[in-house]
């Protein structure tokens, strides 16, 4: 079923009787072209754009638990494109472009919402190191924009602008970054994925990979064997572990990252806001709550929940930023696990098993590549080269010294 | 749950005194080794799910390096020690 205002009228007159599940619930075939190991929102994306942009459509995607249940449901919906490295900066620029048109791509109200994104300075070298990544965005055609602190207090009055230590001085503001509502970002890949023929098998966990004469032939799950042509893997967190069953050796830690929402309020922050003294990040949701969070907890964890050090943390970074803060009440928090990378940044490639290929890595910038992770991870599966835009995204860089280090933290994985 | 630490120095303080570094697992190369030893102990991490062997610094206490034997799924701590102490037994097993 296509969705448009005229089957919401339809379905309105018929007292919304007949709504179609949004995806099959297939059993799993013997044997598929491609299986994708994990049903995020890379993996969703991934099956999506290889059916629909290359044709390959007897696919599936293993997910151990339900759609939308791993990190693509648990970010904080952030979108940008507001990197500097040549590595990262068309990557991702690439991605915000097909969030300009996923909606109507894929026939699914993902509210992509461009209310653009603020990275407060504070001091003159900050200033200095924005003014510079503003100038690297541009070159790339890129929209960037150094406010002084005069036009951010226009646009954000309730800022704490005068604070003894960290003072607002400015900020690089990117008017088409964003947010997009995050599981409706997996349920739309879901959805076209399926309407193309794609399999997405939930509840479906992936125990082991068998391997022929040093080929993937396909992987043991708790519903059985599955065979495949090629493997996908694309298990954010459990990277390793997945990985470890075809005895890949990675540069991947996995650690837990927090976010949080508060009770309803009436709309006050237009816009993504980012503290430039800490790392904390804040965007309204559409509903009234205020979504926000900061740093990992800093050791690594597989435990999808976090440190109560954290939660003070934030909140104190957060009244820091926004004294007002101190009067909502924060309604819910919760944790995902992410790849961490040693460098800060993703990969996406072959591995040295030839019909293997790794998408990883994506640290808690992972939501806004959505999109193009999923195209090009696909543009690899079917081509057997990397897309263009991705072609830094190497495995192998750490070892022939091309690390992405975007903050410049070296290999401290809970740093980046 | 980590949130109190127990140094075998200070005794047992809150999780904000502390700075983690990481896992204590990967053993530094000598300076004649090759690129392989190298690169695998500066980038590959073995990244285990459950028990794990980590270092910290007692930033806000006595500025030691202490090894803490961790559960990262439960959180749960079961030792900590002086990160000389961990390296001496560690040389000589
Ligand atoms: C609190 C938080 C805030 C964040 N904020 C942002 C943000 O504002 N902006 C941004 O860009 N990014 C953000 N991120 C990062 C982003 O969410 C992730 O990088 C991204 O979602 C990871 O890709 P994914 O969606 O495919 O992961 P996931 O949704 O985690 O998908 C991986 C899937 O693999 C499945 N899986 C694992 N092992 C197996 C197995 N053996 N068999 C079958 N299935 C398996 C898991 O169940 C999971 O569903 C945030 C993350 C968190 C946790
Ligand atoms: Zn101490």
């Amino acid at each position: 079923m296509r969705y448009s205002a005229y089957s919401i009228i339809k379905q309105a007159l018929s007292g919304n009787r007949l709504w179609q599940p949004a995806w099959r619930e297939p059993e799993p075939k013997p044997h598929y072209d491609v299986i994708i190991v994990g049903g995020g929102g890379h993996g969703l994306s991934t099956a999506y754009y290889l059916a629909k942009e290359f044709g390959i459509t007897n696919v599936a995607v293993l997910e151990k638990g339900y759609i939308g249940s791993g990190n693509v449901g648990r970010n904080t919906t952030i979108i940008r494109s507001n990197y500097l490295l040549e590595g990262n900066n068309p990557f991702y620029e690439l991605s915000l472009q097909l969030w300009e048109g996923l909606e109507q791509d894929f026939n699914y109200n993902a509210m992509v919402s461009q209310r653009g994104v603020m990275n407060l300075f504070h001091s003159d070298g900050q200033r200095d190191a924005y003014a510079r990544r503003g100038n690297g965005m541009r070159m790339h055609g890129v929209d960037a924009e150094l406010l002084d602190r005069e036009q951010v207090r226009r646009m954000m009055p309730y800022l704490n602008f005068d604070h003894a230590r960290f003072p607002i001085l400015g900020g690089l503001y990117q008017p088409r970054g964003g947010t997009v509502r995050h599981d409706a970002v997996a349920w739309g890949y879901a959805r076209g994925a399926n309407q193309r023929g794609v399999d997405v098998i939930q509840h479906c966990e992936v125990t082991g990979i068998r391997r022929e004469n040093g080929r993937v032939v396909g992987v043991e799950t708790n519903r059985g064997f599955i065979g495949c042509g090629k493997l996908a893997l694309a298990a954010a967190g459990n990277t390793t572990t997945v990985g470890r069953m075809a005895d890949l050796d990675l540069p991947i830690e996995t650690h837990v990252l927090q976010a949080f929402v508060s009770e309803g309020l009436k709309p006050a922050i237009d816009n993504v806001i980012t503290y430039g003294a800490g790392h904390f990040y804040i965007s309204q949701s559409d509903k009234g709550g205020l979504v926000f969070g900061a740093e990992l907890d800093f050791y690594s964890s597989y435990a999808q929940r976090g440190n109560l050090q954290t939660v003070e943390h934030t909140l104190e970074e957060g009244v820091t930023m926004i004294p007002g803060l101190s009067r909502a009440k924060v309604l819910r928090a919760w944790g995902g696990v992410m790849d961490m990378s040693m460098d800060g940044s993703p990969i996406i490639d072959r591995t040295p098993i030839d019909n293997l290929y790794l998408n990883c890595g994506w640290c808690y910038g992972g939501f806004k590549a959505t999109p193009a992770s999923g195209f090009c991870f696909a543009h690899l599966l079917a081509k057997d080269e990397p897309h263009h835009v991705a072609r830094f995204l190497r495995l192998d860089r750490f070892e022939r010294g091309y690390m992405i280090d975007e903050s410049g933290k070296g290999p401290q994985p809970n740093l980046h | 749950m980590a949130s109190l630490i127990t140094c075998p120095h200070c005794g047992t303080r809150p999780k904000e005194e502390f700075t983690i570094r990481g896992d204590a697992a990967p053993r530094r190369p000598g300076s004649a080794d090759r690129d392989e030893a190298w690169y695998a102990y500066v980038y590959i991490r073995d990244n285990p799910k459950g028990r794990i062997l980590e270092y910290w610094h007692h930033a806000g206490g006595c500025r030691r390096w202490l090894v803490v034997d961790r559960d990262n799924l439960t959180h749960e701590v079961f030792g900590v020690v002086d990160a000389a102490d961990f390296q001496r037994t560690e040389a000589a097993e």
